[in-house]
């Protein structure tokens, strides 16, 4: 069938919005739209990372643009969420477009270092800007009755289609999420990806060969970021405060390169099953043991992902599967 | 005059500065400018150092110097083992380097969490005699301050740094580190392992942690996340140092501490994050072999 995927995805869609309506216990909305908004990150992330072989060591700095670019929209004119998603998905693409610029001409550990920098200077420019709250952080106000094309989306008295903010947005990082992995799926089997595959390859082979490759490398750039803005933008209506080292916490580093590399980077379906196991077991880690813990389990298992089982887990499955 | 006198100090205490970046750098110029590996935990490696003198000192009352230079063997030993790592599961198989990035970053949340959980989150000191205390003088109607405890670093780093210099300048074993950054196939027709000195080379760099985080917990106070905002500062250094370069590394540490403490001085601390990074963009897009290197970026 020619439309498999997509009609998954709808299905998948479809089962995000029974489940908002289901009234099942908050805990559950909570982990779910967790590691919902893990899919789009690392998935966002393995587009530049696995395809192309440069690593984004920026995941938070992209994010917390995406968090502070939504802010400041509800501080200037409290901005509707889709107009906070869209805007900072282009400030943050904007900003991959400049970084990747200076420093993808370079070898890869260029890109990377600057990167991880990026997201501690971005960090430093937040702390400085009062209008946003500066380091003492600063709280959100949700609409009380938010309408998209003039449809009621969420009424705390019903009647509209969602009873609480919190399902509404859950939703919306589910079709993100699955928004992110069509994208991906798309570059993977179309020009772009065969393109970051031959950098990854062999770079200096590629630009013989005729790939643009710094063309290339800065569309991924371009995408990767607009997708963690985007991802980054429902933060602060989610949570209802943010402050820089919540935006900025490199735990998203980290979980954005472990989840793809755990799952396996070469297919759209590695960082989805990377995000969706590490995710969920860092959700039971949480509750059961400490967060300190948690991070303890995802270096250990990256560690022990890219020394032993470089291929991730899909790969590993391909490979028996022979 | 005040205007004068607010640079004048600035300039010395970034002078001092950088002295202290340099022994955080200096490692680190070893190991990624003449061997290639990217080492990004070095400053988290640091920051255990730090943690290690902290106790020395709190438990038996060492001088943090002196703790420093006790604990150094550990980390040569320590950077044995990580290369043997490395070498093992990515150099040997010459899998994409940037794999080997990822190990270390995974290194770094290992190292992070593990201090977090036996030190937890407060800010720690040392005690010794030259810490909390200044070197004030007056010269021409304007009075300079040093406080002691950057002094110290700044002694300790530039002995540190020209000891290292001379030893990768004359001896065997440091000419043989410059061989392997160029041709390692010759040295190994010349009857040398290249995998040995590289093995030793990455081990001396790492070494250099011990005292570099003796200096840092005199400098200031630690917890383990701090090594992440040297990050920045390291690389910035050895970038514009010129890969391989270690005189360069030294005098970009010192246009880095001044930078940092100028910017400090007159637009406030919580801007000097900005200027390392700032510089390591600034010589990426323009000058990316660095102020001495020679070396090959792309």
């Amino acid at each position: 069938m020619r439309f498999k995927f997509e009609i998954g995805c709808v299905l998948v869609l479809l089962a995000a919005f029974i489940f908002t309506q289901s009234g099942i216990n908050r805990f559950y909305y909570f982990a779910g739209f967790a590691i919902l908004q893990y899919v789009m990150i690392s998935t966002a992330w393995n587009i530049l990372g696995g395809y192309g072989g440069y690593i984004n060591f920026g995941t938070a700095g992209f994010l917390g643009v995406g968090s502070y670019t939504a802010v400041a929209m509800i501080e200037f004119y409290s901005a509707g969420i889709v107009e906070q998603i869209i805007v900072a998905g282009i400030i943050a693409g904007v900003i991959g477009l400049s970084i990747g610029f200076f420093t993808l001409r370079l070898k890869g550990v260029y890109f990377a270092i600057a990167t991880l920098a990026l997201a501690i200077v971005l960090e430093t420019f937040v702390n400085n800007w009062d209008y946003v709250g500066g380091a003492a952080g600063v709280s959100i106000l949700p609409p009380r009755t938010p309408e998209l094309l003039g449809i009621a989306i969420v009424d705390r008295k019903g009647g509209a289609i969602f009873n609480n903010n919190k399902e509404f947005l859950f939703f919306l990082m589910a079709f993100l999420a699955i928004l992110s992995v069509w994208v991906a799926r798309t570059i993977e089997k179309g020009k772009l990806g065969r393109g970051l595959n031959a950098i990854k390859d062999n770079e200096e082979a590629a630009e013989c060969m005729g790939v643009p490759t710094l063309r290339l490398k800065l569309t991924a750039t371009v995408i990767s970021g607009a997708l963690m803005g985007m991802a980054g933008a429902v933060f602060p209506s989610y949570l209802t405060f943010v402050d820089p080292p919540t935006a900025f916490n490199l735990e998203f580093a980290i979980n954005s390169l472990a989840m793809p590399m755990i799952g396996g980077t070469f297919t759209w379906i590695g960082p989805v099953v990377g995000s969706i196991l590490l995710g969920t077991v860092q959700q039971v880690a949480i509750v059961t043991i400490s967060s300190e813990l948690n991070l303890l389990i995802i270096g250990v298992l990256l560690v022990f992902f890219v020394t032993v089982a470089p291929q991730g887990i899909v790969g590993w499955f391909m490979k028996k599967n022979k | 005059m005040e205007f004068t006198e607010l640079l004048l100090n600035a300039l010395l205490a970034g002078i001092m500065l950088g002295g202290f970046f340099a022994a955080l750098a200096i490692g680190l110029s070893i190991c990624f400018g003449l061997l290639d590996t990217v080492n990004i935990a070095h400053p988290t490696i640091i920051v255990g150092a730090a943690f290690c003198t902290f106790l020395l000192n709190d438990v038996f009352g060492i001088d943090p110097i002196i703790a420093g230079i006790l604990i150094t063997p550990l980390f040569f030993i320590l950077g044995l083992g990580i290369y043997s790592l490395y070498y093992q599961f990515f150099e040997k198989q010459s899998a994409e380097a940037l794999r080997g990035l990822a190990f270390f970053f995974g290194l770094l949340f290992i190292a992070e969490v593990v201090m977090i959980m036996t030190f937890g989150v407060d800010h720690r000191l040392v005690s010794a005699p030259y810490i909390g205390n200044s070197y004030t003088a007056v010269l021409a109607g304007m009075e300079f301050a040093i406080p002691y405890r950057l002094l110290a670093a700044f002694v300790v780093a530039s002995a540190m740094a020209i000891g290292l210099q001379l030893y990768l300048n004359k001896s065997f074993f440091g000419r043989a580190t410059s061989a392997v950054h160029q041709d390692m196939m010759a040295l190994s027709l010349m009857g040398v392992d290249p995998v040995m000195v590289k093995r030793v080379a990455f081990a001396l760099g790492l070494s250099t942690c011990g005292l570099a985080g003796a200096l840092m917990i005199i400098v200031i106070p630690i917890e383990p996340a701090v090594g992440r905002f040297f990050i920045g500062n390291v690389f910035a250094i050895v970038v514009l140092g010129g890969l391989g370069s270690i005189s360069g590394t030294l005098i970009a540490a010192f246009i880095l501490g001044i930078a940092e403490s100028v910017v400090s001085t007159f637009f406030g601390p919580s801007w000097a994050p900005a200027v390392s990074f700032a510089i390591l963009l600034g010589v990426l897009a323009f000058k990316p072999t660095g102020l001495f290197g020679s070396g090959d970026t792309r």
